[in-house]
Order: structure tokens, then sequence, then C-alpha cells
């Protein structure tokens, strides 16, 4: 590892357990951020021609404070009044001392708080936590530099003058606060996964972070199933990352994936941490998922899938979290469970409201073509092709659909 | 923190029989009670019901005046606290007690704290 890597790494590694603890010292997210920018700035200096030091998070945070107590100064000097320092604190020398206490949680729940838009709550978890740069933010998100500055400016400054407390909730909110920062983590995770828009379905970089975050989350709330749930799920999920997609960029479906190039120790880990969340014994709808996803995970081979047992979990997600998501996907669990026609007539069942939604013309297309009713599959490719803006499962529509044009229906 | 309180909410989905608004006018009693005796609620008022809003803008030096609301929604102020909560969360809270929340909205704003 070259000396510009390792303090790349080690920023990354830091970043957010020094900004989250520095937030609980100044008590100003700004500043905080600001400050802890300089020092990192500092340390690309310093450690370039001294190496990284023995405790990089507590060296960052010295620094940090030193520098927020220069902006201090300098501000009072400008606004010509004063602001009363706690130099008392500076004197100690934290690179002396090895435990920088972990405030990440109280920093995870202030960027998922509701009162923050959606995409607000995703940019800054990713900035503050995840330490990635704002350019970097801007690009997974496919927005311009500025237009995602001025999102994570706005949302710092209402941090500050709406009055969100930075702190773990108490116990009565804590289940609807959780499960929003679930809910941020899992978004992360998706728009990595399976990108909205653009050419890149799977952009590793998000995904990882997502695991890490899920990481140091179950490890600072190692009584939350859920939390459990979701590290199992991204997991199980990502180990078939390198077979979602073929050589041509095309979406590669379940079924028809190189399963030996599954990530085994992936599929391990997940399932050993989806074990430990069910003794937990609090089900939630992200170990359902976990569970469906490590029956896949589990099958040799995509006809030895118990497709019984997935369709028993989606009815058991779709009574915790009714959506038309789990109704589609239940659908087809049923198809490949207790044959196409059963599948298809619950599919055709949701057509009123699911007519708009591209993944339930994919489904009855791809059932259409398994009971080789190939016209009607064709059509359905083409309706689920006109909704869909993903250009990798676009190309696989389009194969899909040439594929049934081809062979017309035997009459 | 100061927060100010709007509560809007469309007269049409107001509860509308005597029982209903008996339990609306308890709620309230109860909201205000537990607000003042917690030291929460600064001031308080209600708007006058119906379309009574007038709107003033100076333009050019010049008073430029409209019947009713700037913005042209369903959900009419009806109401305004101001309250002095720790932080948004508590401000959360009590804004969760008001009964027309239920079925209006209801905007929490910060006030300015110069200084």
């Amino acid at each position: 590892m070259t000396a510009a890597t390792q303090i790349e790494t080690t920023f990354r590694e830091e970043h957010g357990r020094v900004l989250a603890a520095l937030i609980s010292q100044l008590g100003d997210f700004t500043l905080a951020e600001d400050a802890l920018q300089d020092a990192l700035v500092n340390a690309l200096e310093r450690w370039a021609v001294d190496g990284v030091p023995r405790n990089p998070g507590a060296w960052l945070m010295t620094a940090a404070k030193r520098r927020a107590i220069d902006r201090l100064r300098r501000a009072a000097t400008q606004e010509r009044h004063t602001v009363i320092l706690d130099s008392g604190e500076m004197e100690d020398e934290p690179e002396m001392n090895d435990s920088l206490p972990d405030e990440r949680l109280k920093l995870m729940f202030t960027c998922c708080h509701p009162a923050l838009a959606l995409e607000a709550q995703v940019a800054l978890t990713l900035h503050t936590l995840g330490g990635l740069s704002t350019p970097e933010v801007a690009r997974a998100f496919l927005v311009s530099e500025p237009t995602m500055a001025q999102r994570l400016a706005r949302a710092r400054k209402k941090i500050r003058d709406a009055g969100i407390p930075y702190r773990v909730p108490p116990a009565d909110l804590l289940p609807e606060r959780l499960e929003g920062l679930l809910a941020v983590i899992y978004l992360i995770f998706t728009e990595g996964y399976v990108s909205t828009s653009g050419d890149s379905l799977t952009r590793h970089e998000l995904c990882e972070e997502a695991i890490r975050l899920c990481r140091v989350l179950v490890s600072l709330l190692p009584h939350s199933a859920e939390a459990h749930g979701l590290l199992a799920l991204m997991l199980l999920h990502d180990s078939r990352r390198a077979t979602r997609l073929n050589a041509a960029g095309e979406l590669v479906l379940l079924d028809e994936q190189d399963r030996a190039r599954w990530d085994q120790a992936k599929i391990r880990e997940g399932v050993a941490i989806l074990d430990r969340a069910l003794t937990l014994n609090d089900p939630g709808p992200y170990q359902v998922q976990a569970a469906i996803s490590a029956l896949h995970a589990e099958a040799p081979t995509a006809e030895a899938t118990d497709w019984r047992q997935i369709a028993a979990l989606y009815d058991t997600l779709a009574a915790m979290t009714p959506s038309m998501v789990v109704e589609v996907n239940r659908a087809v669990a049923v198809a490949l469970a207790y044959g196409a026609s059963v599948g298809l007539q619950r599919l055709l069942n949701l057509e009123d409201q699911a007519d708009s939604y591209y993944p339930f013309h994919a489904a009855r297309a791809d059932l259409l073509r398994r009971t080789n009713q190939r016209e009607a599959a064709a059509e359905a490719y083409e309706q689920a092709l006109a909704l869909c803006g993903n250009n990798a499962e676009r190309a696989y529509l389009q194969h899909r659909r040439d594929e049934m044009l081809q062979y017309p229906a035997t009459r | 923190m100061k927060y100010l309180v709007l509560m809007y909410a469309n007269d049409s989905e107001a509860p509308q029989t005597e029982g209903e608004l008996q339990a609306i006018q308890q709620a309230w009693f109860t909201y205000m009670q537990e607000a003042q005796t917690a030291g929460v609620l600064l001031s308080n008022g209600g708007v006058a019901p119906g379309a009574n809003a007038t709107t003033v803008r100076v333009r050019n030096g010049k008073p430029l005046i409209t019947d009713g609301p700037f913005a042209e929604t369903h959900e009419q102020l009806g109401g305004y606290s101001v309250i002095e909560c720790a932080d948004l969360d508590e401000a959360l809270r009590w804004a969760e007690k008001i009964p027309t929340v239920k079925y209006g909205s209801i905007q929490i704003c910060p006030l300015w704290a110069p200084g």
C-alpha cells in the first residue's frame, strides 16, 4: 500500500468516528465539519512525511479541535465580540489517549432525521459517516457538484436552525427512527446495486459503503434484529453482484446466473448474521427478505430452489409491508412453486393497480414466456420496455422481446 | 428554542357532528392545559373561520390588496401556537397532540433567535 492510499483509507475509516465525536464536543455540525476538513489537509501534509500515526483518529481529533478554536477566534475577532472558549479542554493530548468515544450512532440518527428530505439524509450520511467527498456523493447520485454542495449545506443549516437534536432518540421514538435509518442505508445499497438510470448498474462503492455503515450500526445496536436482518440481506444480495450482468452489460436473471461465481464468503457471513438476527426473536421485513435471499443463495441450482418456502415468506412479507413489489414477487414465487398459470392468474389480479409499474409487465412477460404464449409475452415485454429506464434491464427486456418475435407461437 | 406552530386544515374535512366537535373541544382543552402546565405554550390563537383572509403587497410604493391567502391551497390556516422546546423532537411531540393534526397538517417553523 502506498503512503497516499494508506492515508486515504485511514481518512475513510476514521472520518465518521472523528466527526461524530467532534460534533458532540463542539455542539456545531458545520464548525465540526470545517475543522475536520482543515485537519485532514494538515494530516495529508504531515503524514506524507512522518507516516500515519499510531492512533490516527485521536491525531485528527486533536488537530481538528485546534482548527476549530482557530476558526472560533477568527470569527470572534471579526464580529468584535467575545466567544468563551473552553481552552482547558484543549490541554490534554489525545494522541496519548487511545479511546475516542464512539458517537457515530448519534450522527447516524441526526443525519437520518425525518425532518430532512430523504435525498438530503442519504447525501449527508454518505458525506459525514462514509467520508465521501461532495464531488463523490454528487457523482453517485448523478447531480452536479454545486447542487450536491447546496443540498448538504441546506441540510446542515436545517439541523442547526430547526433544532434537530444530536442524540440517539429516546426509547419511545427509537423504533420509528431506526426504521428510517435502516431505510436510508438500504437506499444507498440499492442505489449502488440497481441504479435507477444510466449505464452503471452496479456501483460497487455505494454497496460497500452501505454494508460498512450497517456493520457499524450492528456493532452499536447489537440487539436490533432488523439491523442484523438488513446487513444479512445486503451481504446476500451482494454475493451475486459479479453475475448480475453479462459481458454485454445485460441483466442476467437469478435462474440464469452462474452460481459457481457467487461469493461464498459473503453468503456464509450473510446466513450467519441472519441466524443471529433470528435468535433476537423480533421478526421484521429485512429479516424476511434476507431469508428469501438466503434460500436462493443456498440452492445449488435454480431448479433446486425451495419456491414453496419462498412463496410462504412472501406471504409473511406481504402481511408486514404490503406493496406492489412484494405482490409481484409473490406471484412469481407462486408461479415457480405451484405452476406458471396459477402465478399468472395472481399477477393478473394486480393489473388495475400495477399497470404503470414495469416489473409487473416484466414478470407477466416472463410467465407468459414460460407458458409459451409468445405473442402475448412479446407484447408484455414491450409494455415493460416503455416504462423501464435502466439500461441493463432494458437490454434484457429487448433481448427477450426479440426472442419472442423471432419464434412466433406454434399454431 | 421557540417554534411557531401553524395549524392548517381543510374545513370540509373537519369534524361535523356534535359528538365529534365535543371530542375536539375536549382535546383542545387537554392540549392547552398540558402545554401550559409544562411551560411550553407561550401564546396561542385561532383564525376566524371562513374565507376572511386578505393579502397585501407593496410594490413600487403602491399597496396591492387581494382577497384570500397568497397561496391557493385547499388547507387554510386555522390557528397558531408559539411554543418553547428543547429541540425539534420535543416540538414535534407537542404538535402531534394538537387535535387538528388528525385531519389537517401542522407546520413547525423555528423562530429566529438573533445573537
